[in-house]
């Protein structure tokens, strides 16, 4: 009966492959609703193998279970189509191809077996549903072609078995070809190799590669406003560029985003995961009803509808949703696809802002505020300098030119952060480094007006910014705030602001390094570190925090989120400003994290930190910024 | 929404009270809001001024087709072309703010525009409740959170208190593509006005308030409580004629008429 299967075989492969080419083209259609962005094809292709070998399993590789696994199904599989359409599809009788596919699919198959028992039962950050069947199938496919191959290599006659052997088999082929071959582009689970692939080829940000970071926010062209039809931001799911929607679709609702998710974990209306999917909803037409992983919490599923030319929050989801994140883009540090989860939702919060006037709560104040005061809180801009008003500090104004110019930020205004402004003045003036400061002349830096969506009110102070400090001469920019740090370091450059910037932990630790600090040991007790959003996911910079605090004789106890894992302390993104509801505060679970290592400080490098880690009910650990940690130690100091 | 209704809402240039810097003034945003409600996005706001101030397109951002600006000078007077484009134009009610941010925006430009087309003017209107029958149902602000029912005749003119719904948050986008309609009008030369000099207010220095209050109910009023007027006789069953005669008398004690 293998004989009879044997004529069969050609026809239903090929007639898979060109279902599967038809959905394809389908697809790619799907894609190219969005708005163009100029690729390089070619190029895009050829970098394929490079950007899924190393850097997409350089991801998945940190759970070494599912990397290991994935190696044997994804190779198995590829190995075995082109070697069963060699074989079965063009008949090439090779008793050595055959054992090769034989072993080709036993790879497969142990992979199979595996993300089979990692299902049973399913974590609940993974998608159920046709996610359940994938296995299933895996092993259908894995197993049928490996008894009609048996002949092939001449292990058994082709005469072997009977009819129903026959048919059961081809029952087989049937259902493992469907889902590997129709379902990879007719959108069944294995699409996310089909979209998966192009999308690493044509990544929005192809500086992810190779070791690279690119976290800076795209910027907008505010003077492209001609037509009536024109807007700002995503308003509909075909604003976003066509390689966004590709990105979307790569999406293998693994939920490694939904687990490490700070809005998710407070009970918010977010779930990275579901937003990728609602946007494939959203590109694609239908509703939600077939999502099956976890909700926005607090929200069911299966209201959400869309089509690629509806407003995306009348009906696919709310708005509530969007500024529920933080953008500490822990999301897309974790996601394996490479996906921009906080692209898009910035995206989406432009089209609030700059076309509705929608921010929420305290959002409409605020920017007003940047845009009549240069602060967010409008306090009077001629009084930025007034927390220095003991400290004489030299002026960029009246000195022109320093080495380091020190970027005080909007903590020149908030008590507690002056604290923290003040400890490092102090460092600055015990290590005689040659500083000045902007006073008056600085503004906000912008990150909270970009993040709420105003990208014309960040536009406008950037571009303010960088006229006065092309105005002096100095070697570097050091500031206390990561926000700024970023701003100035990753943001400013599409606007020409080009400056070596950097974060006072990393100049501290330099002035440590050279001797110019004489620090002596620490005595306040146990410490562990929180690492910034904005200075360790959003620039890379883990170990100068952590050398300096080794330095001073500290052993950090670390947290188990910590380093590029770790949790967000909430105050990102304006998300305070914008205060979405959730059942937990975000600052209160990651103060849990911090009491879970019976620290008795908790040194962190962010003033936004720092107030909402003791925004917290005491008691609990104390919270300071690494330099008032410094300062408390500095050698030859009266205490 | 009233779609045959004829509301225009009289803009100015506001100015930050702490960094001086040129914004949407409050009051005047929350005048538009106001008749956004009863006109929607068709409402006609006009600003007598020059229309190439880009706070303009802070009021447009509130989702405002458009802005009609007349062509004034600096230190002209507006009040007599003003008048006479809203007499073209038909208006019916007439919204302003009730102070002024700076210069002569809207402090005095109710009270003259009311004087001279010879309408009512409402001060303080914290909402319009509805307009019918060439009528409307104001309500106005009084001290302390008191509200007074008002019904007013159309045309009018009101003056929109800070009680008044607080102004849409502008957007950048609609607030780029609205249209400026510029028209140009006649220049009265601000004669009065000519002869003044400005100069920055001071702060007068505050009386330290000694606290007299026994309770926190006491400290809330002498804290929230604004001057009212004492004195003062309520006549409501007299004659009409006696009332009238009585009003009369307090203007002619109080020198407003002779």
């Amino acid at each position: 009966m293998l004989t009879l299967l044997e004529n069969l075989l050609p026809i239903l492969l090929f007639g898979m492959v060109a279902i599967a080419l038809v959905g394809a083209v389908r697809r790619i259609n799907l894609w190219r609703v969005g708005q163009a962005h100029p690729v390089n094809i070619i190029a895009g292709l050829m970098s394929i193998p490079r950007r899924y070998l190393v850097d997409l399993h350089h991801v998945v590789a940190r759970d070494k279970y599912i990397s290991n696994t994935h190696v044997a199904t994804a190779g198995g599989f590829v190995a075995s189509l082109v070697l069963v359409l060699l074989v079965h599809g063009l008949g090439l009788d090779s008793a050595v191809f055959g054992w090769i596919l034989l072993f080709t699919l036993l790879c497969m198959f142990v992979g199979a077996l595996f993300i089979y028992t990692r299902r049973n039962p399913p974590p609940s950050r993974l998608s159920k549903g046709p996610w359940m069947r994938l296995p299933k199938s895996l092993l259908m496919f894995a197993t049928s072609f490996f008894i009609v191959t048996l002949p092939v290599a001449g292990l058994v006659s082709s005469t072997f078995g009977s009819w129903v052997l026959g048919l059961i088999l081809l029952v087989g082929i049937i259902w493992g070809l469907g889902e590997m071959l129709f379902g990879m582009t007719w959108g069944g689970p294995m699409k996310h190799a089909f979209a998966g692939a192009l999308h690493l080829a044509f990544h929005r940000r192809p500086e992810r590669f190779g070791g690279g970071r690119s976290t800076a926010l795209l910027p907008i062209d505010l003077d492209s406003n001609s037509d009536a039809d024109a807007h700002f931001g995503v308003g509909k799911t075909s604003d976003f560029k066509w390689n966004q929607l590709l990105g979307f679709d790569a999406c293998v609702q693994c939920g490694r985003c939904e687990a490490v998710c700070p809005a998710f974990a407070a009970g918010q209306p977010l779930n990275p995961k579901k937003l990728i999917q609602d946007m494939v909803v959203g590109m694609a037409g239908g509703s939600d009803a077939k999502y099956a992983g976890s909700p926005y919490p607090g929200r069911d599923v299966g209201q959400a509808k869309g089509g690629a030319n509806n407003i995306i929050t009348e009906g696919l989801l709310d708005a509530d949703t969007l500024w529920s994140c933080t953008t500490c883009r822990a999301c897309v540090e974790e996601c394996p696809m490479m996906i921009e989860h906080v692209d898009a939702i910035v995206d989406m919060r432009r089209f609030q802002t700059l076309e509705r006037g929608l921010t929420p709560n305290k959002g409409a104040e605020t920017l007003d505020n940047l845009i009549a005061t240069d602060n967010p809180n409008g306090m009077d801009p001629a009084s930025r300098t007034h927390w220095a008003a003991d400290q004489n500090l030299p002026l960029m104004k009246d000195v022109q030119e320093a080495e380091v110019l020190f970027w005080v930020s909007d903590g020149a205004f908030d008590m507690r952060s002056q604290r923290i402004l003040r400890a490092f003045v102090k460092l600055l003036k015990a290590a005689n480094v040659n500083f000045a400061i902007l006073g008056d002349e600085e503004c906000d830096s912008g990150d909270v007006a970009r993040r709420l969506g105003d990208e014309a009110t960040f536009q406008s102070l950037a571009k303010r910014n960088i006229a006065v400090l092309e105005q002096y001469s100095f070697k570097r920019i050091v500031t206390t705030d990561p926000h700024a740090f970023h701003c100035l370091k990753n943001e400013y450059s599409d606007f020409g602001g080009h400056y070596d910037v950097q974060h006072h932990t990393t100049f501290i630790n330099g002035l440590v390094a050279t001797g110019q600090l004489k620090l002596s040991a620490f005595k306040g007790g146990k410490v562990t570190y929180h690492d910034p959003c904005y200075l360790g996911r959003y620039n890379g910079e883990y170990d100068s925090p952590r050398e300096l605090l080794a330095v001073l004789g500290i052993e950090l106890i670390e947290m188990e989120r910590s380093g590029f894992r770790s949790r967000c302390c909430g105050g990102g993104g304006g998300a305070p400003i914008t205060d979405v509801p959730g059942e937990r505060r975000i600052a209160d679970m990651r103060m849990e994290d911090i009491r879970g290592t019976g620290a008795d400080v908790v040194a962190v490098g962010c003033q936004q930190c720092t107030a909402m880690l003791e925004g917290v009910v005491e008691p609990g650990p104390e919270v300071q910024d690494i330099a008032e940690i410094v300062a408390q130690s500095l050698l030859g100091e009266a205490h | 929404m009233l779609p045959e209704l004829k509301v225009v809402a009289l803009v100015s240039i506001g100015q930050h009270i702490k960094s001086g810097r040129f914004q949407r003034a409050d009051q005047d945003a929350r005048a538009v809001e106001l008749g956004l409600k009863l006109r929607g996005v068709d409402l006609t706001v006009l600003h007598a001024g020059s229309a190439d101030e880009p706070v303009l397109r802070r009021y447009l951002g509130a989702g405002l087709k458009a802005i009609t600006v007349l062509e004034q000078p600096a230190k002209a007077d507006i009040v007599g072309p003003m008048c006479e484009y809203l007499n073209e134009q038909g208006a019916q009610i007439i919204l302003a703010g009730t102070k002024a941010e700076c210069g002569e925006a809207s402090g005095m430009i109710p009270y003259l525009v009311g004087e001279r087309l010879g309408w009512p003017v409402v001060s303080r209107v914290a909402d319009i409740l509805s307009v019918a029958n060439g009528e409307a149902e104001i309500l106005q602000a009084l001290p302390r959170g008191q509200r007074r029912l008002l019904k007013v005749r159309l045309p009018f003119v009101a003056s929109v208190d800070n009680a008044a719904d607080a102004p849409r948050q502008s957007a950048f986008g609609p607030g780029q593509r609205g249209h400026i309609h510029r028209v140009q009008a006649a220049v009265v030369a601000d004669e009065l006005s000519a002869s003044w000099t400005q100069v920055p207010a001071k702060k007068r220095p505050k009386r330290l308030a000694v606290v007299k209050a026994k309770s926190a109910a006491d400290r809330f009023k002498a804290a929230t409580a604004k001057s009212q007027g004492a004195g003062g006789v309520v006549l409501q069953a007299e004659a009409p004629r006696e009332q009238a005669q009585a009003i009369v008398d307090l203007l002619l004690e109080e020198g407003l008429i002779q």
